[in-house]
């Protein structure tokens, strides 16, 4: 018996199977959204750890 | 030889909606909007996108709280006729199934609040899907008459995990609008068991009328309606209330007291004569109450910054 692509199943739970993925693109698109928001809000060179000279007085902060 | 062709075509797959029904979508918007009022009542400004993001997470938090709940009521739900078209007892979706999206759902939504708002959000969420899957579904409900009471807190979290995303601490303002949905909770629920009658008898649920009875039940409302009036009119004076909270609050809680006293006044016979109106009529009050109350916040908290809002 050849291999069927589409198997009942496939049409069965299509409606299903398309929302989901539908969900996931949406889920994919808002981490990206939150990614550029969190890293353009971030002041980078206040982070602890990085080696972007301190001036006088935010050393002391 | 397994052979996916066995797969019987007349079994039911459960649809996209049957899932989604778990997640009880109601009693989200319920969530979803006390969330966004406790977010935009906050004195600290949220990025539309972190706040959008942080809602809905807290949203799939309470979806995934409603389908643990929907897992281990499925013999109760089956009795009541209230629930009983629910995805479980209905057949469309295993138990199993419902467990699996309710525990992957609360891991989503507990990690994805921690990234985009606070860990204290986060924290707060877990503790209110605990709170309401554990706490209260597992042990309260089939445990105690009280198990409104105390159950009624899992709802009222919404608005406090809204104001921790946009501060990042609690606050008394925070508090009062938890206080305002535990309070509201009992008489709401309680005027629901009134005139469902034999529903929570049926599934041996001890609810307030079935352990003390329904004249009992009826000075239990109204106690605890004049708890909510002092509670509810007395936030007007805080710093998320104002004169249009105020007014709206002055006007339902009127009614609302109003609703409470015919309530107590009246018997079963009565009651039975008008098939439950005086309590049907207070329990789409009390649906009405809730939603403008919050709603008034939300007006004082958006006109606040034009110098309208707020005192």
């Amino acid at each position: 018996m050849g291999i069927r692509t589409e198997h009942e199943l496939h049409s069965r739970r299509k409606g299903r199977n398309v929302g989901v993925g539908i969900m996931l693109a949406g889920f994919v698109v808002l981490i990206m959204l939150l990614t550029f928001v969190k890293i353009t809000q971030t002041d980078f060179a206040r982070a602890p750890g990085t080696a972007t000279p301190a001036t006088g007085s935010e050393a002391n902060d | 030889m397994t052979d996916i062709t066995n797969t019987p075509a007349a079994e039911y797959d459960a649809q996209l909606g049957d899932y989604f029904a778990l997640l009880k979508p109601r009693v989200m918007q319920l969530v979803v909007f006390t969330a966004v009022v406790g977010m935009l009542a906050a004195p600290v400004s949220v990025h539309p996108v972190i706040g959008f993001a942080s809602i809905l997470f807290v949203a799939i938090g309470a979806g995934a709280s409603g389908a643990l709940n929907m897992w281990w009521d499925a013999d109760i739900d089956a009795v009541m006729r209230r629930t009983a078209k629910r995805p479980i007892p209905a057949g469309k979706v295993q138990p199993g199934e419902a467990l699996a999206l309710g525990v992957g759902l609360s891991f989503l939504s507990v990690m994805m609040l921690a990234l985009s708002a606070n860990l204290l959000a986060a924290g707060m969420l877990l503790f209110t899907i605990l709170f309401y899957a554990v706490f209260y579904s597992m042990w309260l409900k089939r445990a105690t008459p009280q198990n409104i009471v105390i159950g009624g807190a899992a709802g009222a979290f919404p608005p406090v995990i809204g104001w921790i995303i946009a501060t990042g601490s609690f606050s008394v303002e925070a508090w009062l609008m938890f206080a305002l949905i535990f309070m509201w909770t009992p008489p709401h629920f309680w005027a629901l068991a009134l005139f469902m009658r034999s529903d929570y008898d049926d599934a041996n649920v001890p609810m307030l009328t079935v352990t003390h009875g329904r004249p009992s039940t009826r000075r239990h409302i109204l106690a605890y309606t004049v708890l909510l009036v002092i509670l509810a009119v007395g936030t007007g004076f805080t710093a998320i209330g104002g004169y249009i909270y105020l007014a709206t609050a002055v006007v339902l809680n009127a009614l609302f007291l109003l609703g409470a006293y015919r309530i107590w006044q009246r018997d079963e016979v009565m009651a039975e004569e008008d098939n439950y109106a005086v309590e049907r009529k207070f329990f789409r009050l009390s649906l009405y109450y809730l939603f403008l109350h919050f709603g008034a916040i939300l007006i004082e908290a958006t006109l606040r910054p034009y110098g309208l809002g707020g005192w």
